[in-house]
């Protein structure tokens, strides 16, 4: 124990001692014994629903909690590009309700169709009453011509969902030629995990390396920047020859005609701005906008996608309809799954508060999220970020945060650790919302 | 109940003074007076802080595991560690004395009082060890190495939480190793007193030694 922390550290034991007290001494929230029964009802079992339900209840075991999730396996999008190029099975990513079910959760398999003002209803012909409703309903898809959900679970994959489509975009590769073509079809901003589709590029340049080094995979973007953007070109170059003639990526760009405008599941064939690009496997990355329900809920604005309070991710649409995850607009956070379970807490932190009549108290957002560039070597990077509410409510401010370094040779080690910590956060992450 | 009304009292003024409070980072006083004149030009913008410790505590979770018990392999459980411990090494990851990837970043967005309000959560909860085995005779070795060279310091087979250092009995075993190689590449602060001991567990027993000691503590409950 250095002693340079030791006067301070004994001086705000006595300052902080007021604070540290009732911040220790009981749970997140006070509820109120004597209060009937509230109801919540969550609308949505990905990461921000189920992360919601899950600190509801958690911290007010007294509120009825239902979660109602068409399917009873999710599927993570994040990691999801390990099966694509084999690192992983798609078991891996799966998780199921039994964990939420555990901890005194209502979980109902059904399709939500409309969100009354006091009842959520359902496909299954079910009326299920709330005082408060979380909405958490992930993205929508604008496909271009050509691509369809239908194309998508057959032959043009987005994957951007995980699950069939994932397993598809593995076979497809798979069974492809050495000496071919692969096409990754990245999206306009804003989208769900703005470094996936590099992610992405980086993996499958990494299997085509390892197993057929004559083929190449294509990136056409509409877009002439993206997320950690100079890690990933970096990576590129020390992997995948990026700016060489042999490079397995060709990345190109908006300026340069990126921007996909049809593609023909027939002939194979993705129309781009300026070229036309023939391949052997195409995945598209359509453009996003909120999950279908939120639009038939009335949640949405303009822009497609979902304003909110962000102290309490309550709709300024519809009152007592709080959107959280993908879908809503928490300005100043990423569209990613640690940011949707973030806002959950959060979230659920103030619906808390809200129905045992006590104003919410203060919050604190947090992301994380990490990339794997290569397996062999291991290179994986991260950005994290800590994040406060401006005092007038008007964006959820970073306080701290940033990117892996690039550059200095020692950063080789600190690198590899970065994949093993992927892992592991893996881990944390969907225990932490799905009790799994 | 006069316990409940007492800390809901307690937690609202805290709140209203952590509201009233704007501050993005902690500026050292001499950073804040040379920071002055840039600051006149663009103030930053106002921030709501005082969140409670629960709160402030739920933004660990998502990578430490739900209440501070890792399921992950390369990441540490932070629960029922003593709070002076969790202070420490949250300020150390802040001021860049122990080397990180992601710590660092983030620790820096936390204010003093937040990071004893969120140590102090976590000193509250119970630490449970992950379920981790090894073979009996790597066991047994590291057993022997942890009470020649270690057991000073870390008492109780690593277990106890109040001996200011953090409780490596039941740490998942991938992190240990990681943390000890910073040790021994200076990327961490590390006492004399540890120093010594673990150049002498090295120069007589070799990594070898140091890997069944690690082991020993994964081991333990």
């Amino acid at each position: 124990m250095s002693t340079k922390h030791f006067n301070r550290r004994n001086f705000l034991k006595v300052s902080g001692g007021t604070l540290g007290a009732a911040a220790a001494g009981f749970s997140l929230y006070t509820p109120s014994a004597s209060a009937a029964k509230a109801r919540v009802v969550v609308v949505g079992g990905g990461m921000g629903g189920a992360t919601a339900a899950r600190y509801i209840k958690k911290g007010d075991p007294s509120i009825d909690v239902t979660l109602v999730e068409a399917n009873p396996t999710y599927h993570s999008c994040f990691m999801s590009n390990f099966v694509v190029v084999g690192e992983r099975k798609l078991d891996y990513l799966a998780h199921g309700y039994d964990g939420l079910k555990a901890e005194g959760i209502n979980v109902v398999y059904d399709r939500v169709i409309g969100i009354d003002d006091n009842a959520v209803k359902t496909a299954g012909g079910k009326s299920l009453p709330f005082d408060r409703c979380v909405v958490s309903p992930g993205v929508g898809f604008k496909f271009i011509e050509g691509h369809s959900e239908e194309v998508a679970n057959t032959t043009i994959t987005h994957a951007w969902k995980a699950g069939k489509q994932t397993q598809i975009f593995h076979d497809q590769l798979a069974a492809m030629k050495d000496g071919g073509t692969v096409i990754i079809g990245a999206p306009r901003n804003p989208f769900r995990c703005p470094p996936g589709p590099y992610e992405r590029t980086s993996l499958v340049a990494g299997y085509l390396k390892k197993h057929k080094p004559k083929s190449k995979v294509i990136v056409l973007d509409p877009k002439d920047k993206f997320s950690k953007f100079g890690l990933f070109t970096e990576g590129w170059r020390n992997h995948y020859g990026y700016g060489t003639d042999d490079s397995l990526i060709t990345w190109v760009k908006g300026a340069e005609g990126g921007a996909l405008e049809a593609v023909d599941a027939d002939t194979m064939t993705v129309s781009a701005e300026i070229e036309e690009f023939t391949a052997d496997v195409i995945n598209i990355i359509p453009d996003q906008k909120a999950g279908a329900i939120a639009f038939t809920a009335g949640l949405v604005d303009d822009s497609g996608w979902c304003p909110v309070n962000l102290h309490t991710f309550e709709s300024t649409l519809r009152k007592n309809i709080h959107v959280i995850g993908d879908a809503s607009q928490a300005k100043g956070m990423p569209k990613s799954g640690y940011a949707a379970s973030s806002e959950a807490k959060v979230c659920a932190a103030g619906i808390i508060a809200l129905l045992n009549g006590h104003t919410p108290g203060s919050p604190a957002y947090v992301n994380t999220c990490y990339s794997v560039i290569s397996f062999e070597p291991k290179d994986g990077i991260s950005v994290a970020a800590i994040y406060k509410l401006r005092a007038d409510g008007s964006k959820i401010q970073k306080m701290s945060g940033g990117l892996t370094p690039s550059g200095d040779k020692r950063n080789a080690a600190n690198r590899a650790r970065e994949v093993d910590y992927a892992l592991s956060w893996y881990e944390n992450i969907t225990s932490n919302t799905f009790n799994d | 109940m006069q316990l409940k009304t007492f800390a809901v009292s307690a937690l609202a003024a805290a709140i209203m003074v952590g509201c009233a409070s704007q501050q993005p980072a902690e500026p050292t006083k001499a950073k804040a007076k040379a920071a002055a004149p840039v600051a006149a030009k663009k103030a930053p913008p106002k921030v709501i802080s005082g969140a409670s410790g629960a709160m402030l505590a739920s933004t660990c979770e998502g990578c430490h595991g739900t209440d501070g018990i890792s399921d992950g392999p390369a990441t540490p459980s932070i629960a029922g560690m003593s709070e002076d411990y969790l202070v420490e090494v949250m300020e150390e990851f802040r001021d860049g004395d122990t080397k990180s990837t992601v710590m660092g970043r983030v620790a820096k967005g936390y204010t003093e009082e937040e990071i004893v309000a969120m140590s102090a959560y976590y000193a509250n909860i119970e630490y449970r060890g992950a379920s981790q085995s090894a073979d009996a005779t790597k066991l047994a070795k590291g057993e022997q190495l942890h009470n020649k060279y270690c057991e000073k310091c870390h008492h109780e087979a690593g277990g106890d939480a109040t001996d200011d250092s953090g409780i490596l009995a039941g740490q998942w075993t991938p992190y240990l190793h990681y943390t000890m190689e910073d040790f021994i590449n200076g990327d961490r602060d590390i006492s004399r007193k540890m120093k010594k001991k673990l150049d002498q567990l090295l120069a007589d027993e070799g990594h070898a030694g140091l890997d069944a000691v690690i082991s020993y503590y994964g081991s333990q409950k």
